[in-house]
């Protein structure tokens, strides 16, 4: 019965078909939830930076809040403007939301917990963030709005600008581990937490997490929605459910490339400590953790920093990291070849 | 093996049909749209033949950059849709040849043409040597050692490039005020602020 089971599951076209519905299932219902709460987290991080309470009246510690939310946003009315390009209209926001959920494919949440380890992790991870471009730029276009387009717009080049350092991060990594499957990016840096890549590269960590924030949008870079200047930026047409994917979707966004900075530079489902107490803590745990240490930065900035002036973006996307970035690309290489520290294929 | 062909099957069709959706559309944003899901399709021919980081490289390079700074343009233009079709018949032809000339130079490339071509049966060869590594290692392999010179070659192309699009687009207009950085972050609190006395129903 039980090696029955088995073989139905590895070699019948329909068990198989069954446990990558389950695999993929079992990665975005966790997402889902970590996503609504994410929502909750960040109104509760700038309400105490801003000596506030936050959310408390929905459930206790209003925790239900982001469900609450979200029924709103499912219930109410979607309006498209009589003006608008329908179908792109209604298709912007599910790409947002589909790029955001299928760069998960690749990403190692424990040894060997990934859907797909492809050896080509990296560049999936990148050819899906650069595609989110799509829904935004859609989006503003499709609304027919002069506001929803400018946000479009700035959206598209900010995030262009942004993808071409986090690129030069990435191959500086690849470097040093030798390969382009995360497992194996994770599996270079065991060891104790100094020996995970954020020491060694500190300032492509520094350049990654200021790009990340670039990329989804986030104070100080939130041009793209600026709401002093465009009302809402690319999504002030939206409302209801078109509106919230969007919303999901940035959320989804943040927690994959604090999840992508948690693979490159912080070692993963690795524990800082490879000693006993530590090791006995499930991988998933420590990736979790980390996950949401970058995430409570995200949170931080946010409640921080005043908002960038549009030329100052664009001026430290192309004139600082850029350069910064190649350089440490050209040192990294060299001082792994003439250090003898190539990794060996 | 059934699943393959079908994915292939699929793919290419879709690469075909959005192919001439992007030349037959009336809009041009559905063009630029079209063509993107032509790259997209394109992308997963490649990973079919097990070549995935050209795939990745060619949703990267033209998905996520070329299309978007195309879609950025069209976008932005003001276009008058039936003043567009009115050329159509004209250039038919051109367009045509040209996709003839192409064409013909594939089946060359590929050899119906001008039978088992060298460079066809070199390339098989070649990679049945190196399927036994990952492509991209192959591809490494060969791209810094064996083709470097073609590689700086390429290189030196592109920059050349670069130089010629920024010569043709940079121009300094006078009279144009800029925000200069240093000297924003360089200003002191007594060259911005003065602390005036106003006397009471005076003003400044």
């Amino acid at each position: 019965m039980y090696a029955d089971l088995i073989t139905f599951f590895t070699t019948n076209w329909l068990g198989m078909a069954i446990v990558m519905l389950a695999q993929c299932l079992a990665v975005t219902v966790p997402l889902l939830v970590a996503v609504a709460y994410m929502t909750y987290v960040d109104r509760k991080v700038w309400a105490s930076i801003q000596l506030r309470r936050g959310p408390n009246v929905v459930g206790p510690f209003g925790l239900l809040q982001p469900f609450a939310d979200g029924l709103k946003l499912v219930l109410k009315e979607t309006i498209v403007p009589s003006s608008a390009n329908g179908i792109l209209f209604i298709i912007a926001p599910m790409i947002a939301f589909m790029t955001a959920l299928v760069a998960w494919a690749v990403v190692p949440f424990d040894d060997g917990w990934v859907i797909a380890d492809i050896n080509v992790g990296i560049l999936y991870l990148f050819a899906i963030s650069s595609l989110g471009v799509y829904g935004i730029i859609i989006a503003g276009w499709a609304s027919n709005s002069k506001y929803a387009f400018l946000g479009a717009l700035r959206s598209a080049a900010q995030m262009v600008s942004y993808e071409v350092s986090i690129g030069f991060v990435l191959i500086t990594v690849l470097l040093c581990v030798g390969s382009l499957n995360l497992s194996h990016v994770v599996l270079a840096q065991s060891g104790w937490f100094w020996n995970w890549f954020w020491l060694p590269l500190l300032p492509m960590f520094v350049i990654f997490f200021i790009s990340a924030l670039a990329e989804t949008n986030r104070t100080p870079f939130d041009l793209p929605m600026s709401e002093a200047e465009l009302v809402a930026g690319f999504h002030t047409e939206y409302s209801a459910m078109t509106f919230g994917l969007f919303f999901l979707g940035e959320y989804a966004n943040m927690i994959l490339l604090s999840a992508l900075g948690a693979v490159l530079f912080l070692g993963g489902w690795h524990s800082p400590i490879p000693y006993a107490p530590f090791t006995l803590v499930p991988g998933v745990v420590w990736f979790a953790l980390k996950i949401a240490f970058l995430l409570f930065i995200f949170s931080w900035t946010k409640g921080t920093l005043p908002r960038y002036r549009y030329d100052q973006l664009m001026r430290l996307g192309w004139k600082v990291f850029l350069p910064v970035s190649l350089g440490w690309v050209v040192l990294t290489a060299a001082v792994l070849t003439f250090g003898g520290w190539l990794p060996k294929p | 093996m059934i699943l393959q062909a079908l994915a292939f099957y699929v793919f290419a069709a879709i690469t075909v049909a959005a192919a001439a959706m992007v030349v037959v559309s009336r809009n041009p944003v559905y063009s630029v749209l079209f063509l993107i899901l032509a790259f997209f399709n394109a992308a997963g021919l490649f990973l079919l033949i097990g070549a995935e980081f050209i795939a990745m490289i060619l949703v990267i390079v033209y998905v996520g950059a070329v299309a978007v700074l195309f879609l950025f343009v069209v976008m932005m233009l003001d276009i008058n849709l039936t003043e567009l079709r009115e050329g159509f018949l004209d250039y038919f032809p051109v367009g045509a040849l040209i996709g003839a000339v192409l064409f013909a130079e594939l089946l060359l490339g590929v050899g119906i043409i001008g039978a088992g071509s060298t460079t066809v049966a070199g390339l098989n060869a070649h990679g049945a040597q190196v399927m036994a590594i990952e492509n991209t290692r192959a591809i490494g392999r060969v791209l810094y050692t064996q083709y470097f010179y073609l590689f700086q070659v390429a290189g030196l192309v592109l920059l050349v490039a670069m130089i010629g699009a920024i010569v043709l687009t940079l121009r300094s207009r006078p009279g144009v005020r800029r925000q200069k950085a240093v000297d924003q972050i360089n200003r002191s609190k007594e060259q911005s602020i003065t602390v005036v006395k106003v006397p009471t129903r005076g003003g400044v």
